[in-house]
């Protein structure tokens, strides 16, 4: 897979923070089967708003994987202010690029991130 | 790293015997197969000798049914344009199947946009069309039948004994897509009445950009682009000596060893199937299981998404393909798995593994270290696995 960048390769091969978390602050499953993507987001906050913890699981191609193993790397020690800020351009250059065709795999990450965060912002007003 | 390749229905690796074959057609043998002197004389004589290997394959009555192309793509657009050209006064409805190849089935569109009328028959859970539903769908207007005799991502073989039955009575002409299928099964055109027959050379050891269309004598084809006489008109361009050379040896190889070459292949794929079955959880297969080319497996990992899997194999070194969403550079999930009703999260996950003649069985228990652990580290990271049960 020429295409795909090494770091991309890289992080498919060894991918970070990867299961499920237990009693997360904010939770994120976006994507469907039909569009070949489901990613599920989770991460822990603590009482600075900073994201101490991230995990994710991933149903995709090899640049979904990738892009949802990088997101919880670029997230992690990061305020939940700044992390909003995360867009997916900063996942596809993060990655060393990624085909025209995977793009939507950086949209999906940026997605799960934005509704981890809206359900943690959500649990905390509740 | 060891280099294995399971996709041979993408390509296959060209016979030494072809290459050989070939060798002088690019050195010494160079005249143009039209030139009436000694140099011309001598390329025609090799390219009617491959007319002649290719007839055999098929057993047509005359090498003269034979129309060399630049591949199994060309011979689809020759033969299906070739006749919703030449017939277009007695109707234009066509009939196909949704399972077909690209190549017939962007034709189709195309003939849409056109104003024909296409009816894209449905197929069962295994990729068979219904042989009533086909039947029923013929009307007066219609002008061709075009069904393939195997499919390419399942390798399921079509009734193409009963279509041509069908199409011969209703006196429709039957145009398939055989691309896949000749050379690893045999096929008699005297006893199966089919009018147009696509064939590649690449499928079965042979060369790149070199296919060849069978038209049955008598059979009424317009003209699909202009040029010279080469072909008898019917395809207009300088002969392409050495693919076509090369493409009468696969087709010879095919003949004579084809049955005993894929009996072996057969074993070998039926090996891995029964490994995978053993070995790995929630796997199914997608095709017919018995009637299916004899090199084909496509399986469905449940919970997995296939180019997850075709590049954590490609990093091992062994070479397989997916139709499923990623690879193919669109996001849907395969049309052939769709119209067998595969739901896509499962259909997503599905990788065809397609042997060659050149397969061994140490490549297979080779594929069986590592696709367990591959397929085990991928489910523990895909949220909708349920666990082992």
């Amino acid at each position: 897979m020429s295409e795909y960048s090494e770091i991309v390769m890289e992080h498919f091969s060894n991918p970070r923070n990867v299961g499920e978390m237990k009693d997360p602050s904010g939770r994120g499953k976006v994507g469907n089967p039909v569009c070949g993507d489901i990613m599920e987001l989770f991460i822990k906050v603590d009482e600075n708003e900073i994201i101490e913890d991230a995990k994710f699981r991933t149903f995709g191609c090899g640049a979904a994987i990738a892009s949802s193993s990088i997101l919880t790397e670029m997230i992690k020690g990061k305020s939940i202010e700044e992390a909003r800020k995360i867009s997916n351009e900063a996942v596809v250059d993060a990655l060393g690029g990624l085909p025209s065709v995977k793009r939507h795999c950086s949209v999906l990450a940026e997605e799960a991130l934005t509704k981890a965060i809206d359900d943690y912002m959500s649990k905390k007003t509740a | 790293m060891k280099k294995i390749y399971l996709d041979s229905n993408a390509t296959t690796q060209v016979h030494p015997e072809v290459i050989e074959a070939m060798v002088p057609f690019f050195g010494e043998i160079y005249g143009n197969a039209s030139s009436v002197h000694l140099f011309g004389r001598e390329a025609k004589k090799h390219l009617e000798k491959a007319r002649s290997q290719v007839a055999k394959m098929i057993n047509a009555s005359s090498s003269e049914e034979i129309v060399f192309t630049a591949g199994g793509t060309e011979a689809d657009n020759y033969a299906m344009r070739g006749i919703a050209e030449a017939l277009k006064d007695k109707g234009n409805h066509i009939i196909t199947s949704s399972v077909e190849h690209p190549a017939v089935l962007n034709t189709c569109k195309y003939f849409e946009k056109q104003g024909y009328e296409v009816t894209y028959l449905g197929v069962d859970e295994y990729g068979i069309i219904d042989l009533d539903e086909l039947a029923k769908s013929i009307k007066d207007k219609t002008i061709l039948i075009t069904i393939m005799a195997a499919n390419n991502e399942t390798g399921t073989i079509m009734p193409i004994d009963e279509i041509s039955a069908i199409a011969q009575g209703k006196g429709v002409p039957f145009h398939s897509d055989a691309v896949q299928y000749v050379g690893k099964m045999p096929l008699d055109v005297q006893k199966t009445k089919i009018d147009l027959i696509s064939m590649s050379g690449h499928k079965i050891n042979g060369p790149k950009g070199v296919g060849a269309l069978y038209i049955k004598k008598g059979t009424k084809l317009a003209k699909f682009r202009y040029g010279g006489h080469q072909e008898k008109g019917r395809r207009p361009g300088t002969e392409n000596v050495p693919g076509i050379v090369g493409l009468g040896k696969a087709c010879e190889i095919a003949t004579e060893k084809g049955q005993e070459n894929y009996a072996r292949v057969q074993c070998l794929r039926d090996k891995l199937h029964e490994r995978i079955q053993s070995e790995i959880k929630m796997t199914r297969l997608n095709g017919h299981p018995e009637k299916r080319l004899p090199n084909t497996l496509n399986i469905g990992f449940d919970y997995l998404e296939g180019e997850s899997i075709l590049l954590s194999l490609d990093l091992e070194g062994v070479a397989v393909s997916t139709g499923s969403a990623c690879t193919s550079g669109s996001l849907e999930p395969s049309h052939v798995l769709m119209s067998m009703g595969i739901d896509a999260l499962y259909s997503q996950g599905s990788v065809r593994f397609s042997f060659s003649i050149f397969n061994t069985e140490e490549e297979i228990d080779y594929v069986m270290e590592k696709l367990p652990a591959i397929i085990a580290r991928l489910r523990a990271m895909s949220p909708v696995y349920p666990g082992d049960e």
